[in-house]
């Protein structure tokens, strides 16, 4: 068990959600969308220079902008 | 009417559908596309109840939960209270995530019914639902769907009919998503699924690697088969037409109506060298039914066609990612590009979509880029055919100018306003085969939209060109303006009747300047102010409900400065 923010996970490595750490805006807007604590989280892919990372959540695919993923603790196996 | 019209809203989250199942209850046409986001405004239409009552049935803009609905707009938020019904359609592939709008909106206690919809993709993702148990837990009727075919519209318009009101208590976020958790682990089953091709042609272009090659390849052949319908359009079709059987007659017409007088010069025009010119002759019948048949249409058409297969594919939201980083340095994020995009095609939707966009900031930023530098396709085709004669490099040299100006503009504003870019936070939707049926009938929608909404403001133009010439107020505004345009642009004065044309219609107001037997160089000049100056009326008025009427102004300060200094610098440079 290691936490770790959303942005250092690998292609293809999974997580669950352990907190967002911002506002109630940014973790009701995550939350919409499925992110939330204790949710399974599969890192797609990410870009170059900061870019924003892909990830799977159920059986659906969000990007989420770089800064907004840094908010995001995750908890690897 | 009856006052016991009912009022059904369709809700749901975006891109599950709900445009796709309006169109079937109600048959109205309205734009489908597989990116989140399609639906901005409301669309009414109606639907039969039963024997002697018909429902209004609306097409709400997709939200994930309704606190959106309910802080941006108040129109929007008594809407949903204000509802009879409420269809609450969901994508029976992400139940879950899907739920928690259902459950706020189950406490409204407006009569419901669910619809899964997207039925079909259910199997192939491994994905089992128990309907009746779904329907059990949730304590309102449920049905399955596929917006597609168009199997279970008929249960769901059964459904609608007979639907009553209950009352659900109010519960608090944390209890929601704890209810929706019960509610998946019994009505739903998730076997482990394999990739499917689309899926594999997925993992390649969100590739860090491969994807912004890919997105240059697709938009560079994008480009290249809209140019070459265009063309083949144009030369195959539309120019043969015009040349063999539409030409004969308007010089019957031109004879018969003795060239000279006032009724031949309104309805074929002036002769030029003693000739019909269809680009330059100014007639009703000549140019003002070449502009928008055979100049703009053909480009219209193809532009559309392909702009469908991009939208129903669901590559939009994957090119968005793609160039987000990019569109930081722009004061936007990536997302910002499906307005522009859209904006490309007829800027009036385009600025309809800024209201995929946060902040007001970033409206701004796009609104003002959108309308300096994403010219419309209208105003493209005629600068490709007018510009064109003169050398495919100077239609490359406009667009190459606006180009720069959208990086340079777009630089500028990040830096001096204050505020940050905001960041992407946006889903993306599995890739769908587009359906060939499904394209073309929306690009019809969108070509009878041109056919019957600019048709008519292009003879308007036309006409209003004539009268203008007539009755001397060219040479007056001519005089009034010389100092700016031929002092400062360097073109020649008259082309002020095409700047003021262009705020009715962009390419009317190039046609303007076939007459006028500018140099090449005056040409590209006209050309790009004629893009960059002001967008168009129809444009203006969408843009200044968008943003506001303050914001507006300030952006048409940019703008006006923006052509002023432009102009001059080409002027010098050239
Ligand atoms: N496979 C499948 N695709 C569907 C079904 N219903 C709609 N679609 C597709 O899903 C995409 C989204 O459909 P829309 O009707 O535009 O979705 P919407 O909910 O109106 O989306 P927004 O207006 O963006 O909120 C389109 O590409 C449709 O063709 C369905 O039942 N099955
Ligand atoms: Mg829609």
């Amino acid at each position: 068990m290691e936490e770790t923010k959303l942005t250092n996970l690998k292609a293809g490595q999974t997580a669950v959600v352990k907190e967002i750490r911002g506002g109630e805006g940014v973790s009701h807007r995550l939350s919409s969308l499925g992110i939330r604590p204790g949710k399974e989280i599969t890192h797609v892919s990410s870009h170059f220079w900061r870019g924003p990372v892909t990830v799977r959540i159920g059986r659906a695919k969000v990007a989420i902008g770089y800064g907004m993923a840094q908010k995001i603790v995750v908890e690897v196996k | 009417m009856t006052e016991s019209r009912k009022k059904i809203l369709l809700i749901g989250n975006p891109n599950v559908g709900k445009s796709a199942i309006f169109s079937r209850l109600t048959g109205a046409r309205v734009t489908i596309s597989n990116y989140p986001g399609t639906t901005v405004g409301f669309s009414q239409g109606f639907m039969k109840l039963g024997a002697e009552s018909a429902g209004t049935v609306i097409d709400v803009p997709g939200v994930y939960n309704l606190q959106p609905l309910c802080r941006a707009d108040d129109v929007a938020c008594n809407m949903v209270t204000d509802g009879d019904i409420i269809v609450n359609v969901i994508d029976a592939t992400n139940l879950e995530r899907n739920l928690f709008l259902t459950l706020e909106l189950r406490e409204k206690n407006i009569p419901m019914v669910v619809v899964l919809n997207m039925w079909d993709e259910t199997r192939h993702k491994g994905i089992e639902i128990d309907l009746e148990k779904l329907e059990e837990e949730l304590g309102v009727p449920v049905v399955s769907t596929c917006g597609i075919t168009g199997v279970g519209i008929k249960e769901l318009i059964e459904k609608i009919r007979m639907v009553k009101g209950k009352e659900f208590p109010v519960t608090d976020r944390d209890k929601k998503w704890e209810e929706i958790g019960r509610i998946s682990q019994t009505a739903q089953v998730l076997h482990y699924h394999h990739h499917t091709f689309l899926e594999r042609v997925e993992d390649i272009s969100t590739n860090p690697v491969w994807g912004l090659p890919i997105a240059a390849l697709v938009v560079v052949l994008s480009f290249n088969v809209i140019r070459f319908i265009g063309e083949g359009l144009i030369g195959y079709v539309c120019d043969p037409f015009f040349e063999k059987l539409w030409l004969p007659v308007m010089e019957k017409l031109s004879s018969f109506l003795s060239p000279g007088s006032l009724l031949h010069d309104v309805i074929v025009g002036k002769l030029i060298d003693g000739q019909i010119d269809f680009f330059a002759s100014f007639g009703l019948l000549t140019t003002g039914i070449y502009v928008p048949f055979a100049a703009v249409l053909p480009y219209m058409i193809s532009f559309y066609l392909v702009l469908g297969f991009m939208e129903d594919s669901g590559y939009l939201p994957r090119l968005a990612t793609q160039v987000d980083n990019l569109m930081h340095h722009l004061g936007l994020h990536g997302y910002a590009i499906v307005p522009m995009i859209l904006g490309l095609g007829c800027n009036v939707p385009g600025a309809m979509a800024l209201r995929l966009l946060e902040n007001r900031r970033e409206k701004f930023i796009a609104a003002t880029l959108m309308a300096v530098c994403v010219p419309c396709m209208a105003q493209i085709a005629m600068i490709v055919g007018l510009v064109g004669e003169r050398g495919g490099g100077y239609v490359a040299l406009i667009f190459g100018i606006l180009f720069l100006l959208l990086i340079v503009k777009g630089t500028l504003m990040n830096r001096l306003m204050k505020g940050n870019s905001p960041e992407i936070l946006w889903e993306i939707p599995p890739y769908r085969m587009p359906q060939f049926q499904a394209v073309l009938k929306k690009l019809w929608m969108r070509i009878s939209g041109f056919l019957t909404e600019a048709v008519p403001f292009v003879l308007l133009g036309v006409l209003i060109v004539n009268f203008m010439y007539m009755l001397g107020i060219v040479a007056y505004l001519s005089r009034l303006f010389a100092p700016l345009l031929s002092g400062l642009w360097g073109l020649p004065s008259e082309t002020i009747s095409a700047m003021i044309m262009g705020f009715l219609r962009k390419d009317v107001a190039v046609g303007m300047l076939a007459p006028l037997d500018l140099t090449t160089k005056q040409l590209v000049i006209a050309c790009t102010i004629l893009a960059i100056y002001f967008p168009c009326i129809a444009t203006f008025i969408v843009m200044v409900r968008e943003l506001g009427i303050r914001d507006m102004l300030r952006s048409a300060v940019i703008m006006i400065f923006t052509a002023v200094s432009v102009g001059a610098i080409l002027n010098i440079l050239l």
